[in-house]
């Protein structure tokens, strides 16, 4: 087997993605690729809409749904739980399922969300909050961290065209 | 030549590794060496591709138990 086509490590690169998820399992793949592509010097942007844009708030208060997600399994003790629909309607289980998911992530050494936002905006990766978003949840501006731009779909397309990699989350 | 530095990212987690090493890498100078010492398997293959992409040299790459060590020069 060969290794796939890596391009030249000097032309610049580039990956835009489009963040649509807002729950703490899904803001995992936006923010660790944003992070690593800008590491190994790609230019990126991220792009958050709907439930997505709740992911640029100030205070991330990130939950889990276990509703209708039957390959969630939770190591425990020696095996795998998961959690059936009528246990995950109950109120308050999203917030502990959120708290299991935190401690287990931090037992395996893998960085909050938090973090690896922090991580992001050091790197220079350029955000996008949906304006239409905003509008549509009155969301307000000042919820949300600083140094992050305010557009629409046509600057997201302007950013896509011009892109190597473009990425639906 | 001077020695390596080390950066120790062990008990870290994809992407760490790669995102304490890139900081790490960042105020070297051309041609001196980071040596990283990782824990996460999935840093093996990682580094190889870090440093294809990024244009520095992986020296080399070992493992020792459950602990890997890679050296990357800085281009």
């Amino acid at each position: 087997m060969t290794e796939p086509e890596q391009g030249s490590a000097t032309t610049p690169r580039s990956m835009s993605m489009i963040v649509t998820k807002g729950s703490l399992d899904w803001a995992y793949p936006p923010f660790i690729l944003a992070t690593t592509a800008a590491s190994l010097g790609h230019s990126v942007t991220l792009f958050f809409t709907f439930y997505g844009l709740a992911l640029l708030k100030k205070d991330l208060k990130l939950k889990l749904a276990t509703l209708g997600n039957p390959a969630m399994e939770m190591p425990m003790m020696g095996g795998h739980m998961t959690m059936p629909n009528i246990v995950g309607m109950l109120p308050g289980m999203e917030t502990l399922a959120a708290g299991m998911m935190k401690n287990m992530l931090g037992k395996k050494g893998v960085a909050s969300i938090e973090e690896l936002r922090e991580l992001a905006q050091e790197a220079e990766v350029r955000m996008i909050a949906c304006q239409m978003t905003l509008d549509l949840f009155e969301y307000k501006a000042e919820d949300l961290i600083d140094g992050i731009e305010f557009a629409g779909a046509a600057t997201y397309i302007e950013t896509a065209s011009a892109s190597n990699i473009n990425l639906f989350i | 030549m001077s020695d390596p530095i080390t950066l120790d990212v062990k008990g870290l987690n994809c992407p760490l590794p790669i995102l304490k090493a890139k900081k790490a890498i960042k105020d070297l100078d051309t041609g001196q060496v980071l040596e990283v010492v990782a824990t996460d398997p999935g840093s093996v293959k990682d580094f190889e591709a870090f440093c294809r992409q990024t244009g520095n040299e992986l020296v080399s790459s070992s493992q020792d138990g459950d602990v890997y060590t890679f050296q990357l020069r800085k281009a």
